[in-house]
């Protein structure tokens, strides 16, 4: 199809604007960092329509024009910010050559269908853009938390040496500190022993709760739904603070049991979702055949709907494992300072004492979360694929 | 339910038998709260490491709830169940702890160690004990420190409180704490009342106005932070030039960390922090928490305390044995808010007004905070 559109060279009146406006867009960050947000964008704008005259009017060798130009703007970038400016340059460079030949060539129009209008050229491009606007903002905190929990220094702070990418601003003993301190290790084994605890719990209540409330002769099973449930609707607060005077008159506050009791009970309503949502795929005729040849329910359960339905009991288990990973509200009220796990030490950790050991811990984290999301993705490709719902 | 009791009851006999016969009568584990950070480990260094040492098979949980000391305890007696043993608070604090019930009230002769030379407790740790349940530890301070690098302030350096309403000899963002308590004060300072007159200035209602006026001053270049650790990043990130904090905090940015900030001592704020016991405590549990007391209070230990925090030790016998730094080598008794260089002009927290004011002044100061 491409081979059929015509890509047409486009005048300096159309390149012109497109390259200034994003020249602007570059230079308000730029600028707002010195100080100056306007100053930033009319420099901006004016540095990058001359720049994309320059290059249109001087019918130069391609390739060479553009490793000079990146190449200008990588020096430009290393004088002002040393070699992370430079880096920041060279990027800034090559992706403004490409940008104006790109516009400039007509190429943008190559993939896309011939009958396009000019407008819809422009949204299919702007949806992009935005899109990569918001995973932009989505994503940046999470992963501006990483290179920092390298800082050689004691504060949450880009130290220069770090933006010049010098060795010595950098180092692991946040990562140390996590290992060695007694505080953190303590917490650590804390969390690692609740959490597949209380996800162990869920799991199994979660499952039977599921199974149970998806027969259909069930007296009021909207209502049990709703109420299991609720712990993930309620605010956390008010289920913590009930939960705190409960746990109290009954001895569990304080208790390790108290805090795997609390955890499983936010983690059921997530097992029961997703079990109840898998359980809709699963086909009943298969338990009577079960049941047909022999089989009591228990045998029938583990042999027949348990291995049918395990994706979502593994995805169910992952999330109230998360949950549990996680929580900080509820293990605050229901648990003493000898339950003390990683969310409630790191909430400690900020308020009282700002350490960068803290993003350390993050940053492990947010790998182990994002290794249990992949895993749950994987998942639930496998479950569709057994249920027929995808072609893959 | 049943097996389970057995379980737990066997279990806690197979710990307190463990725990040996010389402490027979007293609990072998004791949960104590503090303020995490820098002080919980000067703590953990001067006091409970070497009373571990003396007693096998004690165990100490620490629990970083002092911030919310007040409220926590109250929650617990509500609900029956105590599970602090000793909790570290600020003076304004325990009053409040000790006026509802909630904390023991102590004999200090009884209860604390007297002096090496035989002056009785009381007399020893002297101003420090401000209420029957207060058992004080140490003296610091809200004090002040700044950058030395400004460029704008053309290598000025701020020499008294009031540069902090100087914006245009010291221009930059600062940070103060989003609470009324000792901005007010401050503010009056520099509008020209005598320290004599300030809380007879404060008491009128125009007072505390006058006070937000000369806030209003620097309001749109103030930061306002509300845990101790805050300036200190501030600091240290440039986002702000100067700014409000605990003297130990700004030792550490200074001395440990190197940072290029200075002190300011400058009409520091004198307060007191100490422990409470919880009132009601069982006999065993109480018998080791007194026990514990005794020890950490006595005069080598808090003069230890201040090998690794730059906080001044509440006994007048502790002063002259403060020595240097853990770690740094640097002799401490300059960076003390105590040490008479640095008291040229100070303030004592006024714990008595504002247990009266607090709630009335705080309203307002938080909807000027708003406008």
């Amino acid at each position: 199809m491409a081979t059929l559109i015509e890509t047409r060279p486009q005048p300096f009146s159309f390149v012109g604007p497109i390259l200034a406006a994003s020249g602007a867009f570059l230079g308000l960050f730029v600028g707002t960092a010195q100080g100056a947000g306007l100053m930033g964008m009319v420099i901006g704008a004016a540095v990058m329509a001359a720049l994309s005259w320059a290059l249109m009017a001087m019918n130069l060798p391609r390739r060479p024009v553009r490793w000079g130009l990146a190449a200008v703007f990588a020096a430009l970038g290393f004088v002002l910010g040393g070699l992370m400016g430079g880096l920041i340059g060279l990027a800034a460079g090559a992706f403004f050559d490409w940008l104006t030949f790109w516009l400039a060539d007509g190429r943008y129009r190559a993939k896309l269908p011939p009958y396009l209008t000019a407008g819809q050229v422009l949204w299919h491009y702007s949806f992009r853009v935005i899109c990569g606007a918001i995973f932009f903002f989505l994503i940046a905190p999470i992963v501006v938390v990483m290179p920092l929990s390298f800082n050689a220094e004691d504060f949450f702070t880009f130290t220069p040496e770090m933006l010049s990418l010098q060795p010595e601003g950098y180092s692991l003993k946040h990562y140390q500190d996590f290992f060695t301190s007694s505080d953190w290790q303590s917490a650590l084994w804390n969390s690692l022993t609740i959490a597949p605890v209380a996800t162990l719990l869920s799991v199994s209540f979660g499952t039977l709760a599921a199974i149970g409330l998806s027969q259909p002769h069930v007296p009021g099973r909207r209502l049990i739904m709703a109420i299991l449930i609720s712990p993930m609707i309620v605010p956390l607060i008010i289920s913590a603070a009930g939960m705190y005077f409960f746990y109290s008159r009954m001895g569990l506050q304080g208790s390790y049991i108290g805090v795997v009791l609390a955890h499983a009970a936010l983690g059921i309503p997530f097992v029961i979702i997703t079990v109840t949502a898998t359980l809709v795929g699963f086909d009943r005729s298969l338990t009577r055949a079960a049941a047909n040849m022999g089989a009591d329910p228990v045998t029938t359960f583990f042999r027949v709907q348990m291995p049918l339905i395990l994706p979502g009991v593994i995805s169910g288990g992952l999330f109230a494992f998360i949950t549990s990973f996680d929580e900080v509200v509820v293990v605050l009220f229901v648990g003493s300072a000898a339950q003390k796990t990683l969310p409630w030490q790191m909430f400690i950790g900020l308020r009282e004492q700002i350490s960068p050991t803290i993003l350390a811990v993050a940053t492990m984290l947010v790998m182990i979360s994002v290794a249990l999301l992949a895993t749950l993705e994987i998942l639930r490709r496998r479950s569709e694929k057994l249920r027929g719902m995808s072609p893959g | 339910m049943k097996y389970l009791t057995t379980l737990l009851t066997a279990s806690a006999c197979a710990v307190v038998a463990g725990a040996g016969h010389a402490d027979d009568r007293m609990a072998s584990d004791m949960t104590i709260v503090s303020w995490g950070g820098a002080y919980q480990a000067s703590q953990q260094k001067a006091y409970t490491e070497p009373y571990m040492a003396m007693h096998d098979g004690l165990s100490v949980i620490w629990d970083e709830s002092s911030n919310e000391a007040v409220a926590k305890l109250r929650a617990m007696n509500e609900a029956g169940n105590v599970t602090w043993d000793l909790v570290d608070v600020e003076g304004p604090d325990s009053q409040r702890l000790c006026d509802e019930g909630l904390a023991m009230e102590i004999d200090d002769d009884e209860v604390l160690a007297a002096a090496p030379d035989g002056t009785s407790a009381e007399d020893d740790f002297g101003d420090s004990i401000i209420n029957d349940c207060f058992i004080p530890q140490i003296v610091f301070s809200t004090t002040f420190g700044y950058r030395t690098d400004v460029a704008e302030w053309g290598g000025k350096t701020p020499d008294s409180l009031c540069a902090l309403f100087d914006l245009e000899n010291f221009p930059g963002k600062r940070s103060l704490e989003k609470r009324p308590k000792k901005n007010l004060e401050w503010a009056l300072l520099c509008d020209g009342v005598a320290k004599a007159d300030l809380y007879d200035v404060l008491e009128t209602p125009e007072g505390v106005d006058r006070a937000l006026a000369k806030l209003d001053t620097i309001k749109d270049d103030v930061i306002w932070w509300s845990s101790g650790a805050d300036t200190p990043q501030l600091l240290a990130d440039g986002e702000v030039v100067m700014g409000s904090t605990y003297n130990g905090r700004l030792f550490s940015v200074i001395e440990e960390q190197h940072q290029p900030v200075a002190m300011l001592w400058d009409w520091q704020v004198f307060d007191f922090d100490g422990w409470v016991i919880p009132a009601d405590l069982p006999e065993e549990r109480l018998a080791r928490v007194l026990d514990f007391v005794k020890f950490a209070t006595d005069t080598q230990r808090l003069a230890d305390q201040a090998k690794y925090i730059s906080y001044g030790p509440a006994r007048a016998s502790s002063q002259p044995l403060v020595s240097t730094h853990a770690d740094l080598g640097i002799d401490m008794a300059p960076h003390m808010p105590t040490n008479p260089a640095n008291q040229k002009n100070y303030l004592v927290n006024n714990i008595e007004w504002w247990a009266d004011n607090q709630d009335d002044v705080e309203v307002r100061f938080q909807a000027w905070l708003a406008k």
